[in-house]
């Protein structure tokens, strides 16, 4: 798994509070990880601080699952 | 509208600095106890006062969900956690009650402070892009506190947050009450919580030259009726209650702690901050609170005071105490329990309802510790329950509650 994968991974764990075992890349923020709209503003805040980008609304609303904002942030990470 | 109904308190909550529940609460009320200490919660190396009532051994994950209680203040989540024992110590849930009928009124004057002081600072610290928590908002606002009992409990009645200072928390009573006498609903939660006990909480204070600065005594220095006090001591934590329409309580066959027969409001209409030297309003908030319970001051054993141990404020209310009850006056126990707790702003008036029902159910009157040297000019012919809790039994107790912009709140609990 990329560095970036990892950092992902471990911000999820942290701000939605699930086990490590349930972040999977299929993984849908809202439909398995129990986010809700705040939940998701916030996630994409803590990625954007992480890892120095700015995050368009329009595309963050195409990151709902944990491969997608690893993708996203793997392509635009500074 | 529904004719008046008689109304009871059926559950009790406290997470205080004295103890975290409401039997820890009482051992430390009964025993004297101060919960004042070095503060912890920030450094407070350069501040005036270095010291303050911090509730002691909290740890959040013991109650909540990491990710639930992220999205809460702290004075928030002292509402939720006392709200809780309030409502497992009155059955209300197990009783299958109408949850369309039960609401939640609850007091903090002054809401999320920590959050809105964290979310400041870090925007402050930045290059001026703005990256505000969702849940800044939602964790600041006073609201959130009656909002999330709501919600984890699921009770669909009247819902909202009182905001008078330190008067919050009976502002909070009195409303839930009137909501169940008019028929609003059956039962309600009630009470108030507050944490303020951050950088800007007591700068903010300490600009007022309101705190004490006895840093070298933490223990005694919130001392009201002694000479020497200077100030009171920022407290924190919550006091909730679960009031409930007493026909409602005897059918499902609840225990009732006592009737809470009155509340009385009024203002100084004076100063924002001073209280007003001839204590006019603290006269008129009195009487109202003893003309809505329908008894007469020889009817009260016990005063709960607001005594926050600030020079001006405890001579102010005592004159009034005198002025409205007469000869009685020397008759009552009066105490302030802020010698022990500090000062919880708008959460006083919850935990000091809950001191005046356990003082009731224990026949024992809790003390004002460090009164050591009367002040000369306060009546000390008055019985302040100087020290050493005193054995009574009352049956009329008063608990007042005074706030920055004058308001002044009572309210009267009867034995039943």
């Amino acid at each position: 798994m990329s560095e970036i994968a990892e950092k992902v991974k471990a911000i999820i764990i942290d701000k939605l509070g699930v086990e490590a075992s349930e972040v999977t890349p299929e993984a849908s923020f809202t439909n398995d990880l129990g986010a809700d709209s705040l939940d998701t503003v916030e996630l994409i805040m803590e990625f954007e601080k992480e890892f120095n980008v700015s995050i368009p609304d329009d595309q963050a609303e195409n990151i709902g699952t944990v491969g997608q904002a690893i993708s996203y942030l793997e392509e635009h990470a500074k | 509208m529904s004719s008046i109904r008689r109304v009871v308190v059926t559950g009790l909550g406290a997470i205080t600095p004295l103890g975290n529940t409401v039997p820890a609460y009482w051992e430390g009320l009964r025993t004297g106890a101060s919960g004042a200490a070095t503060i912890t919660r920030f450094d407070p190396a350069k501040f005036k006062t270095r010291f303050a009532c911090e509730v002691k051994g909290y740890e959040a994950d013991n109650f909540f969900d990491r990710k639930e209680h992220r999205k809460m203040d702290l004075f928030t989540q002292f509402a939720v956690v006392a709200a809780d024992e309030a409502i497992a110590d009155s059955g209300l849930l197990e009783s299958g009650v109408d949850k369309d009928r039960v609401g939640v009124i609850w007091g903090s004057g002054i809401g999320g402070l920590k959050s809105l002081q964290e979310e400041c600072f870090q925007f402050e610290r930045g290059d001026g892009t703005p990256r505000y928590s969702p849940f800044f908002i939602p964790r600041m606002i006073a609201d959130s506190s009656s909002g999330n009992i709501s919600i984890k409990n699921g009770f669909r009645g009247p819902n909202f947050v009182t905001t008078s200072a330190c008067a919050s928390s009976n502002d909070a009573i009195i409303a839930a009450f009137n909501n169940i006498r008019l028929g609003l609903s059956d039962a309600m939660v009630t009470g108030g919580s507050e944490a303020a006990i951050t950088e800007s909480g007591v700068g903010g204070f300490n600009a007022l030259k309101a705190m004490s600065e006895r840093n070298d005594d933490p223990a005694s220095a919130s001392r009201p009726y002694d000479k020497d006090r200077d100030g009171f001591v920022l407290g924190e934590g919550a006091g909730a209650l679960v009031l409930e329409e007493y026909e409602h309580a005897k059918a499902r066959g609840a225990k009732m702690y006592a009737e809470l027969i009155g509340g009385g409001m009024s203002s100084d209409a004076y100063h924002i901050t001073a209280p007003d030297p001839s204590g006019s309003g603290v006269v008129l908030v009195m009487k109202n609170a003893l003309r809505d319970a329908g008894i007469t001051t020889a009817d009260v054993d016990y005063i709960n005071t607001h005594g926050t141990s600030t020079p001006l404020g405890d001579g102010a209310e005592i004159k009034a105490i005198e002025q409205v009850f007469g000869e009685h006056a020397a008759k009552l126990n009066i105490s302030s329990t802020k010698s022990m707790t500090g000062h919880l702003l708008g959460g006083a008036g919850g935990i000091e309802a809950v001191a005046c029902l356990l003082a009731m159910q224990n026949s024992l009157v809790p003390p004002t510790i460090n009164l050591n040297t009367p002040d000369p000019e306060i009546n000390q012919a008055l019985n302040f329950t100087p020290n050493v809790a005193q054995a009574r039994e009352v049956r009329v107790a008063m608990s007042n509650t005074f706030g920055f912009g004058g308001h002044n709140t009572s309210v009267i609990f009867r034995k039943l």
